[in-house]
């Protein structure tokens, strides 16, 4: 098949980027989108130009390396799937398809399609983890009895891939699916429940400083996540919120 | 906003009750609606409920124009391609549009009947065979005159108090108009779709929206939706079709 590409490129993160058309010709439907890229790539280094940039790693689906907002979706049309795992099948012959970057503020643009995530990063660092000393003597994790549902929703959360699909759906461009998945996962299983206040003040704290949007629930997050992460979540962190922030102290 | 707006949802609610009795017809169910409107006006209780909704208004709004704002400068670099249909409702993209059209109904509605009522002119009471003149307070008054301040004066030229206004028979003619009914339709479908999204959308912000009772809270959010503005709408179609 053959089609017509609309690539954001920017040489840098000063420079200002313009969407440019590729046409790629013969493109096989059983490859994965990145591998067409690859391909166009390889078509743009034989001619001398420079080939386009994009995140990657895995190419498994579970890395949460790769972004890109194909036509309008972040990891392009299929819902659950992550770019790398997005097959050309999904396409016509003859289609055009506009790939661009992650947009938001928190998320700078490096070069072409990569953009700086590490404003997920340092979330994780406000609160994201478990005081607990690994040193040796760490307790066995299977040792604490934990209810199925609560274990199993804690898991739900854990699936986060932490590739910012959520930010780039947004309308508000905020992160609230992400950080809510990352505070349920440690907030329901008893060795985080001891820190869950303390958590998640500061990472929503931090989750503004980095300049994300408001949510205001539109729900786009968990239609284009691809782990399917849900508002659920986002919920059960507005309650561990608003719940320190009446009873300080805790 | 989750507060403010569901505080509204509430005041929505007292608001229709109060609508429900412009579906009655003749001179008593006129003098009840006017005698509410008396209630409506003087009543401490009531006075402050009327602050506690005029703030969240205002508050619910600012808010609302202050997130709008940081939510787009989280963006400073939009999209060349969109498909926002495949994950999100139209209305929940758009509060802020109807939000903005629900406040410009609310100063039209307001300028109509609240602020006539307190500032402007309006007919006022008499009892059914005209013959005496309400004051606010019920009593009737017999060979009196209304001044231009709305005062009931006697015959003998003493000022006995205010005239108990018409209120009911301002809604009556305003509800002749076509496109006055239809403006508060257009207004009604505004608030529709802002509490398609709102109503429920509230729970999740204040974090009530858990697994066990979220079937509960989509219907009743999406049940309070249609139901509220649905006999908000009848009203004035109602009035235009009937009398």
């Amino acid at each position: 098949m053959n089609l017509t590409l609309k690539i954001w490129r920017q040489k840098s993160p000063e420079v200002k980027g313009k969407m440019e058309t590729y046409p790629v010709y013969d493109v096989s439907p059983d490859m994965s989108f990145l591998e067409m890229l690859d391909v166009l790539n390889e078509d743009l280094v034989e001619r001398g130009e420079v080939p386009i940039a994009f995140d990657h790693d895995c190419r498994e689906g579970i890395c949460g390396a790769c972004s890109l907002h194909i036509n309008g979706e972040p990891h392009g049309p299929m819902q659950r799937t992550t770019t790398c795992q997005l097959h050309m099948r999904s396409f016509k012959d003859g289609d055009t398809i506009f790939v661009e970057p992650w947009r938001a503020k928190a998320f700078p643009v490096i070069k072409d399609l990569v953009v700086d995530r590490s404003a997920f990063d340092r979330i994780i660092q406000a609160g994201g983890y478990v005081s607990v000393n690994t040193s040796g003597n760490t307790l066995d994790a299977n040792a604490i009895p934990i209810p199925k549902e609560d274990a199993d929703k804690a898991f739900d959360a854990a699936t986060c891939i932490g590739c910012g699909a959520c930010v780039a759906s947004c309308k508000n461009a905020s992160a609230m699916l992400f950080v809510s998945a990352k505070v349920s996962q440690l907030t329901l299983l008893p060795q985080g429940e001891v820190e869950a206040g303390e958590r998640v003040q500061n990472m929503v704290s931090q989750m503004d400083k980095e300049g994300f949007g408001n949510c205001s629930v539109t729900g786009a997050c968990q239609v284009e996540c691809p782990k399917g992460i849900s508002l659920e979540n986002i919920a059960r962190m507005n309650r561990e919120f608003l719940k320190t922030n009446l009873s300080p102290g805790k | 906003m989750a507060f403010t707006g569901l505080f509204l949802c509430l005041f929505l609610v007292g608001h229709l009750a109060g609508n429900f009795q412009l579906f009655l017809d003749g001179y008593e169910a006129k003098l009840q609606f006017n005698q509410y409107a008396v209630f409506m006006t003087t009543n401490p209780i009531v006075k402050i409920l009327s602050y506690a909704v005029y703030i969240s208004i205002l508050f619910h709004a600012i808010d609302g124009v202050l997130l709008t704002i940081q939510n787009r400068r989280a963006r400073p670099q939009r999209y060349a391609m969109t498909k926002p249909s495949a994950n999100t409702m139209w209305s929940s993209r758009n509060m802020g549009l109807l939000g903005t059209m629900i406040l410009a109904f609310l100063i039209f509605h307001m300028q109509d009947f609240w602020y006539d009522y307190k500032f402007g002119e309006m007919p006022h009471m008499t009892t059914e065979d005209g013959s005496a003149v309400l004051l606010k307070s019920g009593e009737e008054v017999l060979d009196a005159t209304v001044n231009v301040n709305y005062q009931v004066v006697s015959k003998t030229g003493e000022v006995l108090g205010p005239v108990m206004k018409d209120l009911h028979e301002e809604v009556m003619v305003a509800f002749q108009e076509w496109w006055i009914v239809l403006l508060y339709v257009v207004g009604i479908i505004a608030i529709f779709f802002h509490l398609w999204h709102g109503v429920q959308s509230a729970f999740t912000s204040l974090g009530l929206k858990t697994p066990k009772v979220e079937a509960a809270i989509k219907m009743a959010g999406y049940g309070f939706a249609i139901l509220i503005p649905l006999a908000f709408a009848i009203i004035p179609i109602y009035v235009y079709l009937i009398f």
